[in-house]
């Protein structure tokens, strides 16, 4: 898990592209100063954010992390071959976490839709679940695993390269009270983000993040989907986010992603990921993080132990 | 055991037009009760016969007239999540004249006309086939192809919605493109799997053949157009990733055995391939076939394979309607090509050989050969 502290005060928003909320949001929040936007989940998109800055009264400067990192690679060949290899690695580890994942799955179906005797039943629930958590756990300590010896062998931040853009980005930030994440493509964002350390350098800024934004700044990213075209919904651990907004597992766009009336679903969902809150967030919902703890919250759904969800 | 009654009640209410008017206000055409279907033709005629491409029952099957009444009936077990499309062939004064189901609005088009459609039990048309106005609606350009086969010719090309040249992207050529845009509706079709994320933006060549039973027959020379002519063409005017992985061919029918044919002509190239309802016609001796002479360069194509059969592709997804009687030929490719070592997906559909057949597998077919980043895209 990369380095950070919590982030003073988070704001994590529903999906904004049909029913925006963030201008409120920010100023709801008493902003100060411009906005530093990431958009760097729309890859090659990154630079047509007009509608977002148009939204936020054009008081904003695009990072531009996608963008950087391009040029970087480009300019700094060997540490762009270095990084392509470790992200072959990490592809190889996602999938052969998957591969165990997609069976201990199953097993926990299995066993939960067997009908065991109810003296053993909450037991060999618990042990298939354990299972999966054990799974989760093993993935996340051998992405961290590969990455701090990718830290320590190349040590990025400190390549003049990657140096100079944290320059640029620290005047960038220099006159922003706050910095917003949008979504996008989840791991490419949390790869540009941790590229250029940016979870180092928010401060105090207030940040704001929806759908894969809010998903790369908690503690841990899940991949998820109840109702895809092929096989069965899942939803499976991708890595570290930035820590930004620990103990909080961020579910975005629910109304088309989760089946959140299945109740046996809910509970796997709440009980794997314990002790953090999984928190849906449907269009329109908010939820403000200060000093890691939530203190205020709008439409959000919980998802519960008790395989229920509540609102909050 | 269920009644199955509603045809008794219609027919009570004959003579009484208040109660006739309530019943078809309160009914829909043919009458679904599980998995008995009714069909009800209403006025003066010798006789009414249902006509439909269900292979595996009689194609015409006469409606028994109710006594005293102009309602004709007929009813059938039809099992669930089915489609059947159909006409009612009419005869008055020793003429028979087909006809659209006047009680029935479900219709399908084709490039014959239009069928009435019977959707028995359970089967929905599916969500993704209709228009969604949140989904960013991609463009079609006509481009025109130069051919050292066919001297040129002009191609649709889908490009999705927020196309850019700095990317890459898959290809997909689409045999009977206009066909597969009129009557599959496949434009609303891929610009809602993209923008559900189920499959990646596609760059799509819809084509087209003016003699399409002779150049769709396993034809060499097709093959090579597609192959030698359109593919670099199209690397030529558009990002394409220009890897077998990302190039697909898809047909149906005649288009299907264009697709394998072509695939088969030039192994490696093609590294997916979506086969539906594929007159993959073959004799397991001597050379005549049934279906009669369209065929024999296809049964000797199908034949040649049968002998020998050997990967060309990476991803195969071939599918068929059990209601047709392709569905023998299909069923026998199968484990041919899954003992080649390819990746194979079948499935089956009760369904007829006809367009809504296909358009409601592109959906399982396009997301199996090219899985879209549904998972880590959350905008």
């Amino acid at each position: 898990m990369p380095d950070s502290t919590p982030s003073a005060t988070a704001v994590l928003l529903g999906a904004q592209r049909f029913e925006p909320t963030l201008s409120a949001a920010v100023k709801e929040a008493g902003v100060q100063g411009r906005i530093a936007v990431v958009t760097a989940g729309w890859q090659e998109r990154e630079d047509e954010d007009e509608e977002l800055s148009k939204d936020l009264e054009g008081n904003t400067v695009n990072l531009m992390l996608y963008k950087r990192g391009e040029q970087l690679f480009r300019q700094d060949p060997e540490f762009a071959q270095a990084h392509k290899e470790r992200q072959n690695h990490l592809r190889a580890l996602q999938d052969v976490y998957r591969l165990r994942l997609d069976h201990a799955l199953e097993a926990e179906r299995l066993v939960r839709e067997s009908k065991q005797p109810e003296a053993i039943r909450e037991e060999v629930e618990q042990a298939c679940i354990d299972a999966i958590r054990d799974l989760d756990a093993w993935h996340l300590y051998q992405c961290a695993k590969v990455r701090a010896e990718f830290n320590e062998k190349w040590k990025p931040l400190h390549r003049p390269t990657i140096a100079r853009h944290r320059g640029d980005l620290i005047e960038a930030l220099s006159d922003c009270g706050a910095i917003a994440i949008a979504g996008g493509h989840v791991a490419v964002l949390v790869n540009r983000l941790l590229l250029f350390g940016l979870e180092t350098l928010v401060g105090a800024r207030t940040l704001f993040a929806w759908s894969a934004g809010a998903m790369a700044v908690s503690q841990r990213v899940v991949l998820f989907h109840d109702d895809p075209p092929q096989g069965r919904g899942a939803s499976e651990v991708l890595d570290a986010g930035l820590g930004l907004v620990p103990n909080l597992v961020v579910f975005p766009e629910p109304e088309r992603r989760l089946k959140l009336d299945d109740v046996p679903h809910v509970h796997l969902v709440a009980r794997r990921f314990a002790p953090s809150r999984c928190i849906a967030f449907p269009a329109r919902s908010s939820v403000v993080i200060q000093n890691g703890r939530v203190t205020r919250s709008n439409g959000v759904v919980n998802l519960t132990h008790a395989g229920d969800t509540l609102p909050q | 055991m269920t009644q199955h009654r509603a045809i008794d009640e219609l027919i009570s209410a004959w003579g009484d037009a208040g109660k006739l008017r309530a019943f078809l206000n309160a009914h829909t055409f043919p009458l679904v009760e599980d998995s008995h279907v009714t069909f009800v033709w209403m006025g003066q005629a010798e006789a009414v016969n249902v006509r439909h491409w269900v292979y595996g029952l009689e194609s015409s099957t006469t409606l028994t007239r109710a006594p005293n009444t102009d309602i004709w009936h007929l009813t059938l077990e039809i099992p669930g999540n089915s489609r059947v499309e159909y006409k009612y062939e009419i005869h008055r004064d020793g003429r028979g004249e087909w006809i659209e189901d006047p009680l029935n609005p479900n219709r399908a088009r084709d490039p014959f006309g239009a069928n009435s459609v019977l959707q028995s039990a359970g089967y929905v048309s599916p969500e993704w086939t209709q228009p969604d106005s949140t989904a960013r609606p991609g463009v079609i350009e006509r481009v025109k192809v130069p051919s050292r086969v066919y001297g040129h010719r002009v191609v649709q090309v889908y490009l999705p919605a927020r196309y850019r040249k700095t990317r890459r992207y898959p290809l997909l050529v689409v045999h009977d493109g206009s066909d597969y845009l009129n009557y599959t509706g496949m434009k609303t079709v891929l610009d809602n799997l993209i923008h559900r994320l189920e499959i990646p933006e596609l760059v799509v060549a819809f084509t087209d053949s003016p003699d399409r039973l002779r150049e769709y027959a396993a034809d060499e020379n097709h093959a090579s157009y597609i192959t030698n002519d359109l593919l670099p063409y199209m690397n030529m005017k558009f990002p394409l990733v220009d890897e077998p992985r990302a190039r697909c061919l898809l047909g149906a029918s005649f288009g299907a055995v264009a697709s394998f044919s072509t695939a088969c002509r030039h192994p490696g190239v093609w590294g997916r391939l979506l086969l539906q309802s594929g007159s993959f016609a073959f004799t397991d001796i001597g050379r005549r076939n049934r279906r009669g002479p369209l065929f024999d360069r296809i049964v000797e194509f199908v034949n040649a394979y049968r002998e020998k059969p050997a990967a060309m592709s990476q991803r195969v997804f071939v599918s068929c309607g059990v209601y047709e009687s392709l569905i023998y030929e299909n069923r026998s490719l199968v484990p041919l090509l899954d003992a080649t070592g390819m990746q194979v997906r079948f499935v089956e559909a009760r369904d007829g050989h006809n367009w809504q057949n296909w358009r409601d597998r592109l959906r399982e077919g396009l997301s199996w050969l090219f899985p879209g980043p549904l998972m880590f895209v959350y905008e």
